[in-house]
C-alpha cells in the first residue's frame, strides 16, 4: 500500500517590537537574566496588561502580506494553564476571533537542477493570531531556574491547514514565511533566538483515502533542517507502524535533531483544558479600514512577485534573482546597479558573486559596505567599454570594497588601466604580423587559429595591458588589408 | 463625644489646615493616637507604619508652607490622613489581601491611586484589613483576624472592605479607600455609620488593585459625608494609561458640580425597585429605608416604583462571573516568583499544590474551584456564558428604569451588621448579603451607601442610592440632599 503524507504547520514568530506585548518593558535578546522585567511582566499582585499598538500593527501587516482576512475587532482571552514560565498562569492570547483568518503563503520547491526554478503552489492558511510569549526554564541539578527576560514578548502563531505534503514542503513553506516576515520587519526569524519555532502535526494515510490518519504533533524542531528531517523520520515511523499491522497513537512526540529520533511527550489523555475566557482586562480593540489601509500602504512588494519582476524587467538568470530575492535590500541594491549601469545581469554577477564573497568573508552587513551600487554600476561601465580588463577587474573590485574608493580612482592609483594608445597597438600587431609570414599564410588559408600566433608577442610588447578583444579586431583588420 | 481632630470631616480639616489652626502632622498624631488607644478593639489594620506617616506629614507641612509662599493652590486633601485598604498597592508597604499567601509581601510599586493620593498631598496611612482577597461580607475570612464593628465590638464591620469602614467610623482614619466588587464599599459603610462610594465601572483606575474579578471590581472612598467622599473620588478619578479598562472622560469637579445642581434647584426623579424590598429584608432596615425615602418626597421629589426584573438572578450570575475571574486571576499566586511558597514542596506540581493549599484560606479556595468548574470545557456555554447574558439583561433593567427616574433608591444590607461567626458556617447566607448591591456591579453603575439611621439595638443602617453610569456629580447630588436633613453621621461609636 502506498501512503502520502498529510502536513500542518503550527509556526510561532516573535514580533519585532521595541517593547513587550503588554507592558512598556523592553523586549530583546541575550541579556542578563530578569533583566527585561517589570511588576506587569513578574505578574506582581495589582498589575494590568496594557496592549503594544505596535505589536497589532505588525500581525495586521503579516495578515495583509498574507491575503489574510483581517478580523474587524482585536479580542483578548486567557488560556489558563500553570507552568513556572508563565508568571501570571495564564497566557493572554485569541481564541475564537483570530486577528487574521485565511490567507496562504507561496512555496517554491526545489526544481530539478540549482538553476532551475522549482515548482511554485500554495499552502492555505487557517489563522493567525496574536499572544504573549513565556519565560525560558534552565534545568539545573536539583533546582531549575526561570528567566523572565521572554516573557510577554508579542508572539504570532501561524497555523497552516493540513495541506502540506512532505518534508520538503514544510521546508520551502518555512523559508517563503521567513523570507516575507523578515521583507515586512515583521520579525528577523533568527530561529537561533527563538524568533521562530515550529511545530508539526503529521498524519499519513492511504492513497485515496478522504478522512486524515491519526496525527501525531512534533516538538522541538529548532532548525529548517530539523523540521526537515523530523518530519521525514516521522513520516517513515509511522509508516513503519502502520505496514506492521500496529495503529497510530495520538500523541506529542519530541524529536531530538542530533540523534535524529523521537520520543513520546504525552498522549491525547493529559491535553490541557485551557479554560479560555474573554480577557476582562483588556478591551476589544476595533480595526477599521482607515487603520487596515494605512497599514497596506506600508507593504512590501511581496519575495516571489519580485522575483518574477525581476526575471523579466532585468532579464537576469534565475539563478541571480534567487539569490537577490531572498534579501529586499540586496535586491534593490541590485535594481540600482542594474539602473545605474544599463547592464542588469553584469551587475547582477558582481553582486551575487563578489560582493556578496566579501561581505561573507569579513562579515560585513550589506548596509555597512562602502563599495555601494554606483561603485558596481561603474565598475560595469569600465568593464564593457574596455577601459579594464576582467582580471584586472577582480582586483579593482577587492580594492573598493576595503577603500571604498569609486573604480576609476582605484585604477588611476594602481596603473590597472587597459593600453589604449591605438597606434602603439597597431604598431604592435603590424609588427607581429609582418615578422611570422607562415602563420599569415595559414590564416589566409582558412586557418582561424593561426591568429593566436600573433597575439603573444603583441600583449608581451603591451605588457599584458592591452584589451585581448582589440587586439583581436585590430589584427583581423590588418590582415584583411 | 465631643469632636476630636481625629472625628472631623475633610472639608472642616482642610479649613483648619489652610488657616494654620492646626499642622498635618499634629492632626496625624491625633489619627495615630486615637488609632493607638482603640485599634486592639477594632483591629481595622493589617499593618501600620507611623514613623512613615507623620514623615509624610511633616513633608506636607513643609508642601504647604512652599505654597503658601509661592500662591499656589493647595488640595483639599493635603495633609489629610487616608487608610488604604490592604488590596491596593502603596510602594514599600506590605500588601497581603488579608491571606497567608501574601503575609510578608511588601509591594515596589505604587497604585495608580495611591499615586494620586500622594499628588494631592494625602497621607497614605495604614494598611486595611479586609476579607481573603476580598471575598466575603464580614471580613470573617481575613488570615489576619476579624474587624470590630465600632458600633458593636461583637459584630462585623461587614466586607470585604471591613477594616476601610471601621478605620473612618472608629476616628482611626479622616478617610480611606477600598474595593468594590459586590457591594465590599457600600455593605460595610452602612453597617458602620459612614459613607461609602462605588464609581461607575471604568472611572478609576485598578491598575495597583489585586484583582478579584476584574470586569466588576472599582476602587472608591470611604469617608465622613458626601462632601468628602466626592473630595476623594476626584482626587483618585481618571483614565490611566496602565488599564485599559479606564475611561477616556473628563473628571469633572463632583464638589462644584453638586453645588450647581443645588442651586438650580433640582428635583429628583427617584425610582424604588419593588423587588428590593421583598423577604429577607429586616423589618428596621426597611423602615429606616422607607423613612428616607419619605425624607425625599418631603424634599419635593417624585418618588415612583419601578422594576428591575431580573435581579432574582443576580447573585447567580455575580458568583459564576466573579468566581471565573478569580480563579484565573488568582492562578499568579503560584510560590514561584513570591508569596508563600511551601517548604517541602517535591516539584514543581507538588509546589502549586502545596503552596496554595497552605496559603488560601477556604472561602477563596471555595471561589477558586467554582470558578474553575464554570469555565471548563463542557460547562463553559451553561455557565459563563449565560451569566454573561444576565449580566446584559439585569443592566438593560437598569437603563430601562433610568428612562423614567434620575436615580434608584434601596437598602444597601438586608440586616445591620450580625453577630461574629453567625453566617461564617453558612457560605450562602453570607452571599445573599449582598444581595441589594451586586446588581450594580454587574450593570457598572455608581453606587453610594449614606448613613439613615439605626435599630433599636443602636447599629446603624445604611441607604443605597444607584445612579447613571458615569453620572457620579448627580448620584452625589441626590445622597447630599438627604444627608444634609439628618445628624446620623454625627452619632459617633463609644470606644
Amino acid at each position: 500500500m502506498t501512503y502520502e503524507t498529510v502536513i500542518g504547520l503550527e509556526v510561532h514568530v516573535q514580533l519585532k517590537t521595541r517593547s513587550k506585548m503588554f507592558t512598556r518593558v523592553a523586549a530583546g535578546y541575550g541579556h542578563p537574566e530578569n533583566t527585561l522585567t517589570d511588576p506587569v511582566v513578574l505578574a506582581l499582585p495589582g498589575t494590568l496588561p496594557v496592549m503594544n499598538k505596535d505589536a497589532l500593527d505588525k500581525i495586521i501587516k503579516a495578515g495583509l502580506l498574507l491575503g489574510c482576512d483581517i478580523a474587524p475587532v482585536c479580542k483578548w482571552d486567557r488560556k489558563n494553564y500553570f507552568y513556572p514560565d508563565s508568571p501570571k498562569n495564564y497566557q493572554i492570547s485569541q481564541y475564537d476571533q483570530p486577528i487574521c483568518r485565511g490567507g496562504s503563503v507561496e512555496i517554491e520547491l526545489p526544481g530539478p537542477a540549482r538553476n532551475v526554478m522549482g515548482e511554485h503552489k500554495r499552502i492555505a492558511l487557517t489563522r493567525i493570531h496574536l499572544e504573549e510569549d513565556v519565560g525560558k526554564l534552565n534545568h539545573g541539578e536539583g533546582a531549575s531556574l526561570v528567566d523572565f527576560n521572554r516573557a510577554g514578548t508579542p508572539l504570532m502563531e501561524i497555523v497552516s491547514e493540513p495541506v502540506i505534503q512532505s518534508a520538503d514542503e514544510a521546508f520551502a513553506y518555512l523559508t517563503a514565511l521567513k523570507t516575507i516576515m523578515i521583507y515586512g520587519g515583521i520579525s528577523d526569524c533568527d530561529m537561533e533566538k527563538g524568533q521562530l519555532r515550529c511545530d508539526a502535526n503529521i498524519s499519513i494515510r492511504p492513497v485515496g483515502q478522504e478522512a486524515l490518519g491519526t496525527k501525531v504533533e512534533l516538538k522541538n524542531l529548532n532548525s529548517f533542517s530539523f523540521v526537515r528531517d523530523g518530519i521525514a523520520h516521522e513520516i517513515r515511523r509511522q509508516t513503519a507502524v502502520v505496514e506492521s499491522g500496529g495503529k497510530i497513537v495520538q500523541e506529542t512526540r519530541d524529536y531530538d535533531g542530533q540523534t535524529g529520533t523521537s520520543q513520546s511527550l504525552r498522549s491525547k489523555e493529559m491535553a490541557h483544558d485551557y479554560r479560555y475566557f474573554p480577557d476582562p482586562d483588556l478591551m476589544p480593540v476595533e480595526v477599521d479600514s482607515a487603520w487596515k489601509e494605512s497599514i497596506r500602504s506600508g507593504c512590501p512588494e511581496l519575495p516571489f512577485d519580485k522575483q518574477r519582476r525581476l526575471l523579466e524587467q532585468y532579464q537576469v538568470p534565475y539563478t541571480i534573482t534567487s539569490v537577490l530575492v531572498p534579501d529586499g535590500e540586496l535586491s534593490d541594491y541590485f535594481e540600482e546597479a542594474a539602473r545605474l549601469s544599463g547592464k542588469p545581469q553584469a551587475a547582477g554577477n558582481w553582486i551575487t558573486n563578489d560582493l556578496l564573497r566579501e561581505l561573507g568573508a569579513s562579515k560585513t552587513p550589506l548596509s555597512a559596505s562602502k563599495v555601494r551600487p554606483a561603485h558596481v554600476a561603474g565598475l560595469v561601465k569600465l568593464v564593457e567599454d574596455g577601459t579594464i580588463l576582467s582580471n584586472a577587474a577582480k582586483e579593482v573590485f577587492i580594492d573598493m570594497f576595503h577603500s571604498g574608493e569609486m573604480p576609476e580612482a582605484v585604477l588611476a592609483r594602481k596603473g590597472l588601466k587597459a593600453e589604449t594608445n591605438l597606434e602603439d597597438l597597431e604598431r604592435w600587431c603590424a609588427e607581429a604580423i609582418a615578422a611570422n609570414s607562415k602563420s599569415v599564410a595559414d590564416y589566409k588559408g582558412g586557418k582561424e587559429s593561426a591568429l593566436n600566433a600573433f597575439k603573444g608577442p603583441v600583449m608581451r610588447a603591451a605588457k599584458g595591458k592591452a584589451d585581448p578583444k582589440r587586439v583581436d579586431e585590430t589584427l583581423r583588420r590588418l590582415l584583411a588589408q | 463625644m465631643p469632636q476630636e481632630l481625629f472625628n472631623k470631616p475633610v472639608t472642616e480639616l482642610s479649613g483648619m489646615l489652610a488657616r494654620g489652626e492646626v499642622s498635618a502632622v499634629e492632626l496625624m498624631r491625633s489619627v495615630a493616637e486615637r488609632t493607638r488607644k482603640v485599634e486592639p478593639k477594632v483591629h481595622a489594620f493589617n499593618s501600620l507604619d507611623e514613623e512613615d506617616a507623620l514623615a509624610q506629614a511633616a513633608a506636607s507641612d513643609a508642601r504647604r508652607a512652599a505654597a503658601k509662599a509661592s500662591g499656589a493652590e493647595v488640595h483639599a486633601l493635603e495633609g489629610i490622613p487616608i487608610g488604604i485598604k490592604d488590596v491596593i498597592s502603596v510602594a514599600g508597604q506590605p500588601l497581603t489581601a488579608s491571606s497567608r499567601m501574601l503575609a510578608t509581601f511588601v509591594s515596589p510599586y505604587d497604585a495608580t491611586v495611591t499615586t494620586k493620593l500622594k499628588a494631592a498631598g494625602a497621607i497614605c496611612w495604614g494598611r486595611l484589613n479586609l476579607d481573603e482577597f476580598a471575598m466575603g461580607s464580614s471580613t470573617e475570612n481575613s488570615a489576619f483576624g476579624v474587624t470590630s464593628n465600632p458600633y458593636d465590638l461583637e459584630r462585623v464591620p461587614g466586607g470585604s472592605s471591613g477594616g476601610s469602614a471601621a478605620s473612618v467610623a472608629a476616628g482611626e482614619a479622616i478617610a480611606s479607600l477600598g474595593s468594590d466588587t459586590g457591594g465590599s464599599i457600600r455593605q460595610p459603610a452602612a453597617l458602620c455609620n459612614i459613607v461609602g462610594l462605588k464609581p461607575s465601572y471604568g472611572r478609576v483606575s485598578r491598575y495597583g488593585l489585586i484583582a478579584f474579578a476584574s470586569s466588576l471590581d472599582q476602587i472608591g472612598p470611604f469617608a465622613r459625608s458626601v462632601d468628602d467622599a466626592a473630595t476623594v473620588l476626584g482626587a483618585i478619578s481618571g483614565h490611566d494609561r496602565r488599564d485599559s479598562t479606564s475611561l477616556r472622560m473628563e473628571v469633572p469637579d463632583y464638589r462644584r458640580g453638586m453645588d450647581e445642581l443645588r442651586k438650580s434647584g433640582r428635583k429628583w426623579r427617584l425610582g424604588i425597585p419593588k423587588e428590593y424590598f421583598g423577604e429577607g429584608l429586616d423589618p428596621e432596615v426597611g423602615a429606616a429605608v422607607q423613612a428616607a425615602i419619605a425624607e425625599y418626597t418631603k424634599l419635593g421629589c417624585e418618588v415612583r416604583e419601578v422594576s428591575l426584573p431580573h435581579t432574582k438572578y443576580a447573585v447567580g450570575a455575580y458568583y459564576i462571573i466573579a468566581t471565573a475571574e478569580c480563579s484565573s486571576n488568582l492562578a499568579r499566586f503560584d510560590g514561584v516568583r513570591y508569596g508563600h511558597r511551601s517548604k517541602d514542596a517535591t516539584d514543581a506540581l507538588d509546589l502549586y499544590f502545596k503552596s496554595r493549599a497552605e496559603g488560601f484560606g477556604p472561602e477563596v479556595k471555595r471561589r477558586i474551584i467554582l470558578g474553575t468548574y464554570v469555565l471548563s470545557s463542557g460547562y463553559y456555554d451553561a455557565y459563563y456564558l449565560r451569566a454573561q447574558k444576565v449580566r446584559t439583561l439585569i443592566r438593560r433593567d437598569f437603563l430601562e428604569a433610568y428612562k423614567q427616574v434620575d436615580a434608584i433608591v434601596t437598602p444597601t444590607s438586608p440586616t445591620p451588621a450580625f453577630r461574629k461567626g453567625e453566617k461564617a458556617a453558612n457560605p450562602l447566607a453570607m452571599y445573599l448579603n449582598d444581595i441589594y448591591t451586586i446588581g450594580v456591579n454587574l450593570a457598572g453603575l455608581p453606587g453610594i451607601s449614606i448613613p439613615c439611621g439605626f435599630t433599636g439595638g443602636g447599629l446603624p443602617i445604611g441607604l443605597q442610592i444607584i445612579g447613571q453610569p458615569f453620572k457620579e456629580t448627580e448620584l452625589l447630588a441626590v445622597a447630599r440632599s438627604y444627608e444634609e436633613r439628618n445628624d446620623w453621621r454625627n452619632r459617633f461609636p463609644t470606644l
